[in-house]
């Protein structure tokens, strides 16, 4: 016990040693999510009338953003299976930064699901009246805490043994490392869910929305990692080689190609047929009535997807500078899709036939960003801490057993 | 990290005592400071916005004994009192044996008058800033009866225009309503008597079945809702008309709280027109029933399957269209 309350002690202590870029990066998050915090503060006082969102579009940006990060939190498994099932080496040094962004990411996504709530302060209401497995959203619920918990587990126990400086007991891991897998699947296909059992928004109500999900997912959620590995190899000592990087490259490749296929078989099927259900559709593809205010965000979202896989089909992004523009492509691509391609469209036309647009306003905005940097800096934290800890720069032995040292103040970090 | 800052940091403990000791108090400081400008616009939070242990710890509606609904029914009566300055007469009626309430509406007689709109609104205590409606009046085009060539914003001199029909639409109290089934904390179920209600004090305000309703028949309040002095209806119950909180879900109820004890609803009584049907479809002799036998019925959205108690219906005489209606004409067949 005291050894774990000082290995917490120590994560604390690291996440406030780096250079200055360090503690630049984390002033400029901290400041960004302060203005979230802000903007939050309006919204609780006045209510959610300070956000775009009306009676007639009533999910705006915050779903959105929920929709997208589970997505990334999702695709954690990605690095995760072929390591423990394919036993692909290369992968298995980074597997853990997959999985701290997957923790990162829920947490986003509950502070997501929080700012959404007209009634925050009632959110206990949950565990006293749970209304599952009727609704899906006790099911994603349970789905979003179990994923967090699992990848708690899994990294909590990882880097406090390497803290330790003992080998991890594959009992207490590697079952759950299996359970995670199958539970990323379930994450992004129960929140589908959500949408798609909504009998009266024909938008949603396509069985093609899951798998799309998740192939966008395993599309961004990669993307994200191969950047991060970057920025982890450039300003820690934590080695990344190029193999793992160019392993991700084609789990993205076939993720990105199903999933720009999927897009044409639900575009297809929505305008050959061409029924009176199309009308979402249609407003976000070609505009409603005049009203057409989704067709810059949806035709850029396509235009960066399309980009995206054709870079990285071509041979030229083995090279990681291409790789990384590609990346960025399918990440805001992908996050367009999701967010003002799949969420504010469904509300559109009403099931009244009421075209009422949706345009997210600037506290909003303000919130969503403060969501973000309190994601990265969850995220940044994280792997700021696990390098040195998993290197065994960093251990108990070498913190507060060394001889003579006694009480006097720890030995320097890093 | 880099070695340069490996080795300052390796400078040793005593290095950093004084100065780096002040340094970290400002920090400290600035980002105490920092948070509390941050979170500074919850000084405008209006202290009925928090919740007290009681408000806090209160049950669900199916959950409360009787003593405990005594109880916050009080607190709700001086909740009013304090923010209206009304003494409510606060019922809780409950669902009658043997009822099932179905509304039936005269496509051929609406005028698209719009008085039903605002009879519910003075019945039904919703916001009035920002506005909240339970009746959308669709003007609709002869020769189709798809709403999404309807104009919801129509402002004529005078209704109806020759070449147009409308179409009141409101909760439709659907027998699967899928509203209920999204629900994840059972703030909104149906009662034995078809309707569906909301506690108030239980919904969260995640707005999914907002999203679920095929009849865009819920209302979300944005904003702390606004009723002007004097024009607060005193007679309300817990499950309809009493006022609702910022943050939470309201619809139609049928007006359950006159409709329970034998009234009308507001919006039936007020019309002109004789549009407006309601009863207990379970009883042979109700209009609702005879109309359900015999005349042309028209379920909007049948497709989406949610089984609507409301539904529409057309005269084969007396319609509007064919006839002058005179204000003394009796009904038509129904």
């Amino acid at each position: 016990m005291r050894r774990y309350l000082a290995f917490l002690w120590d994560c604390f202590r690291l996440s406030f040693v780096g250079d200055w870029r360090y503690h630049l990066w984390m002033t400029l998050l901290t400041l960004v999510a302060l203005g979230g915090l802000h903007a939050y503060s309006h919204q609780l006082v006045h209510g959610l009338v300070t956000t775009g969102m009306t009676d007639q579009v009533s999910w705006g940006l915050y779903i959105a953003n929920f929709t997208y990060l589970v997505g990334l939190a999702a695709a954690a498994a990605m690095l995760v299976i072929p390591v423990y099932i394919y036993r692909n080496l290369h992968l298995h040094d980074v597997v853990i930064f997959g999985e701290l962004l997957a923790v990162s990411v829920i947490f986003m996504c509950l502070m997501f699901v929080m700012a959404d709530l007209g009634r925050p302060d009632r959110f206990m209401h949950l565990i006293w009246r749970f209304n599952f497995p009727i609704s899906m959203l006790t099911w994603d619920v349970i789905a979003l805490n179990g994923y967090l918990l699992l990848n708690l587990h899994i990294c909590g126990y990882l880097i406090y043994c390497a803290y330790c400086g003992r080998k991890p007991s594959k009992a207490f891991y590697i079952p759950f490392v299996f359970i995670a897998i199958v539970w990323a699947i379930s994450i992004h296909t129960v929140t589908a869910f959500l949408y798609v059992g909504l009998g009266g928004r024909p938008f949603w109500n396509s069985a093609i929305i899951a798998p799309r999900f998740l192939a966008s997912a395993f599309a961004a959620g990669p993307a994200f990692i191969i950047l991060t590995l970057q920025m982890v190899r450039h300003f820690t000592r934590h080695r990344v080689s190029d193999d793992a990087l160019l392993t991700l490259r084609r789990i993205m490749q076939v993720a990105m190609i199903i999933n720009v296929f999927l897009l044409a078989c639900e575009v297809f099927t929505e305008f050959y047929a061409d029924t009176r259900h199309i009308a979402s559709a249609q407003y976000l593809y070609l505009g409603l009535h005049g009203k057409n205010a989704l067709l810059p965000w949806i035709y850029s979202a396509i235009g960066m997807s399309l980009a995206a896989t054709a870079l990285l089909v071509l041979p030229a992004s083995r090279g990681l500078k291409t790789l990384n523009v590609a990346c960025v492509l399918a990440i805001v691509g992908i996050w367009i899709e999701k967010g003002m391609g799949l969420i504010v469209p469904a509300f559109v036309p009403t099931p009244l036939g009421e075209i009422v647009e949706y345009f997210p306003t600037a506290h909003e905005i303000m919130v969503c960003l403060g969501i973000w940097a309190a994601g990265l800096l969850i995220y940044t934290i994280l792997v700021r801490v696990s390098v040195p800890v998993l290197a065994g720069q960093i251990t108990y032995a070498r913190r507060w057993d060394a001889p003579g040292v006694g009480a006097e103040p720890p030995k320097t970090l890093v | 990290m880099t070695e340069s800052q490996s080795h300052s940091e390796a400078a040793g403990p005593e290095a950093m005592s004084r100065r780096g000791f002040l340094a970290k108090g400002v920090a400290a400081l600035a980002g105490a400071s920092a948070v509390a400008a941050a979170l500074s616009p919850l000084r405008d939070l209006d202290p009925d916005d928090l919740p007290t242990a009681e408000e806090f710890l209160q049950k669900h509606y199916k959950e409360m004994t009787a003593a405990d609904r005594e109880r916050v029914f009080e607190r709700i009566r001086e909740e009013v009192e304090r923010r209206h300055g009304v003494t409510p007469h606060l019922t809780d009626p409950p669902p009658m044996d043997g009822v099932e309430f179905v509304y039936g509406l005269n496509l051929s007689r609406c005028i698209g008058c719009r008085k039903c709109v605002h009879a519910c609104v003075k019945e039904n205590n919703p916001s009035r800033s920002p506005e909240i409606q339970y009746i959308r009046v669709l003007e609709m085009a002869k020769g189709s009866i798809d709403v999404e060539t309807s104009n919801h914003h129509y402002d004529p001199e005078t209704v109806p225009k020759p070449d147009k029909y409308y179409m009141p639409v409101q909760c439709h109290q659907c027998a699967k309503p899928p509203c209920v089934k999204v629900c994840p904390v059972e703030a909104t179920w149906q009662e034995p008597d078809g309707i569906t209600v909301i506690d108030y004090d239980w919904c969260i305000g995640c707005r999914y079945c907002e999203a679920a309703c095929p009849y865009w028949a819920r209302r979300f309040n944005f904003a702390e809702p606004q009723i002007p002095e004097g024009e607060l209806n005193p007679d309300m119950a817990y499950l309809s008309n009493r006022p609702r909180q910022k943050g939470t879900m309201e619809k139609c109820t049928f007006c359950l709280h006159r409709t329970r004890v034998g009234k009308l609803p507001a919006c039936l009584e007020v019309c002109p027109t004789g549009s407006r049907k309601f009863g207990n479809v379970l009883d042979p002799n109700s209009d609702v029933h005879y109309i359900l036998k015999h005349k042309r019925v028209y379920v909007f959205k049948e497709d989406v399957g949610t089984l609507p108690r409301f539904f529409y219906y057309f005269d084969e005489r007396g319609s509007r269209y064919h006839e002058p209606i005179a204000p003394e004409t009796p009904e038509g067949g129904a």
